[in-house]
């Protein structure tokens, strides 16, 4: 009897991406394959200009390819079109910003449930879920908080508890301690880890810190475009 | 519910600003509504006029007068019903600044041709037994504080003399168009003065106001009776009353003309600042909508919460402008006496107003919301960076 094997949850193939800067091409990435499998908590380092943004944001689906593909679930996002690039992220895809990005003029439930919005749920059902997550990240006495009256890692708590009310299949971290101090940042990424763990959520984040890279079971280490060393795989 | 109250919470961010672009358009919205009704008033006395009416005036001028005599041959005219006469008597009340319009009229067939003027039948009877008699409109008679039974002595201007009449009716306008700050007198008292006084003068018309069964037959009557008078020493010129009060308004229509271009002016000027406004929003929450996009909400959604801030900022400011013009114009109103017969904020101009807001909040946040709608993700997540 024989199994077939897992498929991997991301699978990029000869991923190249330029930018176009006064009639000439700049390559940012270069030819890059890479698999990432359910589950896995992936570390993308580099300095900067190595292309490890550029790359989390076309795993993400908001920026496009120039060649390669990226299939996802499946699915290979550089072949959708805008408005399904959009419905797509909707229901696949997490964002854990440096900065949070949170609405400044919604509470902490309020942002949480903003996805939801692009669902079917009613209303109370979209409160419901929302004030479940919030308890999930250990904010549900901040609910009705805003984000002024909040700490830097309350707010991104609830940037955390933003990306997982939809559920979705990944989680894409653009470096989720870089405005954080240590110990704060320790919170962070341990609450990362336990998302990954304890719900087996796939988690790709964008770090200059080593220390915060250490949290990931995974490194993958750019270099002006192309992969240099993988540690973990 | 939701996306009302992250509207209505993005609108008065910056309260400041949103207080200021409020106080900008309530002040244009306002001006708007007033300039409207400054012209509005100008043409009270077209709007009233009836298309059962018609005006028989000197083909000269306005300034030479008909003969008497003229009465019965235009009340043979074939479609002609009825027909009644005024002079402008042009009195001083006190001093220049009490300036009220003043007509000598044939009191029994004047007020029969115009119904809208409502008198009491008993002050009508009085009124109609006293030569000497007046009546005058219940706004001028607020105006003056004059009650029946109150002597009120006029300066003549075009009559020589101090002529003193008692107020023996007050009418109400049937409707708020009506003219409520005009004076009737007896011509038959001026005329009976003159024919002592200036012989030459005497049994001489200003405007004869002939009433015609059928509106549509207006213009063959007219044609009707001026052929009567043709190559005769005092030719007529007849047109429907509207046609009259039109000749008046055209008089003054380059002011007209220019007040309605500065009210045009004034919701440009504001859709500017509104654009600006909604522009400076647009950029401050780059990173927002780029966010937003991220998580997957379409451009129309973005699209969306621009407009609708846009809308209900401009909702507001043309609701208060609206509600401001009400107060204001019945100020503007007072101030100004009796220079307008009719100074009424109407409720189409207050539809104008409204409509003047809503343009202003569409046309204010198309620019910023198509840019919004195209803003690359990337680079406004960079934005906040």
């Amino acid at each position: 009897m024989s199994t077939d094997p897992v498929p991997p949850l991301i699978r990029i193939r000869g991923l190249s991406k330029g930018y176009r800067r006064g009639g000439q091409v700049i390559p940012v990435l270069l030819d890059l394959d890479m698999d990432v499998a359910t589950g896995e908590f992936v570390a993308l380092m580099g300095p900067s200009g190595s292309g490890k943004s550029t790359l989390l944001n076309l795993i993400a689906g908001i920026d496009k390819p120039s060649a390669g593909t990226i299939e996802i679930g499946g699915v290979d996002i550089a072949e959708l079109s805008e408005g399904e690039l959009a419905d797509w992220r909707a229901a696949n895809v997490g964002f854990v910003f440096q900065f949070y990005n949170l609405l400044p003029v919604l509470s902490a439930q309020d942002n949480v449930a903003l996805p939801l919005l692009l669902t079917s749920l009613s209303s109370r059902e979209r409160a419901e879920r929302a004030r479940v997550v919030l308890r999930l990240v250990g904010l549900s006495d901040r609910a009705d908080h805003m984000p002024n009256e909040l700490s830097g890692g309350q707010q991104q708590r609830v940037a955390i508890a933003r990306a997982l009310v939809s559920d979705p299949l990944l989680i894409v971290a653009d470096e989720p301690t870089g405005d954080l101090d240590r110990v704060t940042g320790e919170e962070i990424l341990g609450l990362l880890e336990r998302l990954v763990v304890e719900m087996g959520k796939t988690i790709v984040m964008v770090t200059h810190d080593p220390k915060a890279a250490a949290h990931a079971r995974r490194l993958v280490h750019l270099e002006k475009g192309v992969l240099v060393d993988e540690v973990g795989a | 519910m939701f996306l009302l109250r992250l509207l209505l919470k993005n609108a008065f961010r910056h309260q400041l600003r949103t207080g200021l672009t409020l106080i900008g358009l309530v002040v244009a919205i306002c001006a708007f509504g007033l300039l409207r009704t400054i012209v509005d008033a100008w043409y009270a006395g077209v709007e009233a006029s009836s298309s059962t009416r018609l005006v028989t005036r000197s083909s000269i001028s306005l300034t030479f007068q008909l003969p008497l005599n003229y009465a019965q041959r235009i009340r043979a005219v074939e479609g002609v019903r009825a027909i009644s006469w005024a002079n402008w008597f042009g009195g001083v009340y006190i001093t220049e600044r009490n300036f009220f319009p003043q007509f000598a009229i044939d009191p029994a067939s004047y007020l029969a041709l115009y119904p809208e003027y409502v008198i009491a039948d008993a002050d009508r009877l009085a009124f109609l037994r006293d030569r000497q008699g007046a009546v005058v409109g219940r706004g001028l008679a607020s105006k003056f504080g004059w009650q029946v039974g109150d002597p009120i002595p006029l300066r003549g201007t075009i009559y020589p003399g101090t002529w003193t009449f008692t107020l023996r009716a007050i009418y109400d306008g049937a409707d708020a168009k009506t003219d409520e700050n005009q004076m009737f007198v007896h011509w038959a008292f001026i005329n009976e003065s003159l024919r002592q006084t200036a012989r030459q003068r005497a049994d001489a018309v200003g405007v004869y106001i002939v009433g015609i069964d059928e509106p549509n037959n207006a213009a063959l009557i007219s044609q009707r009776i001026d052929t009567l008078f043709a190559n005769s020493l005092a030719e007529t010129l007849s047109e429907t009353e509207k046609a009259f009060q039109l000749s008046f308004v055209s008089m003054s229509e380059a002011i007209l003309v220019a007040i309605q271009a500065v009210s045009l002016i004034i919701i440009v000027i504001i859709m500017a600042v509104m654009a600006n406004t909604m522009t400076m929003t647009a950029r401050e929450r780059l990173a927002e909508y780029a966010t937003l996009k991220a998580l997957g909400f379409p451009p129309g959604f973005v699209v969306g919460l621009l407009y609708g801030e846009s809308l209900l900022i401009a909702g507001l400011g043309g609701v208060l402008g609206v509600a401001a013009t009400l107060p204001l114009s019945a100020a503007f109103a007072q101030a100004t006496g009796t220079l307008f017969p009719v100074f009424q904020l109407s409720a189409l101009t207050m539809g104008l107003q409204l409509l003047a807001a809503a343009i202003v909040g569409l046309v204010a946040a198309a620019w910023p919301a198509w840019r919004m709608s195209r803003i690359d993700i990337v680079d406004g997540l960079r934005h906040v960076a």
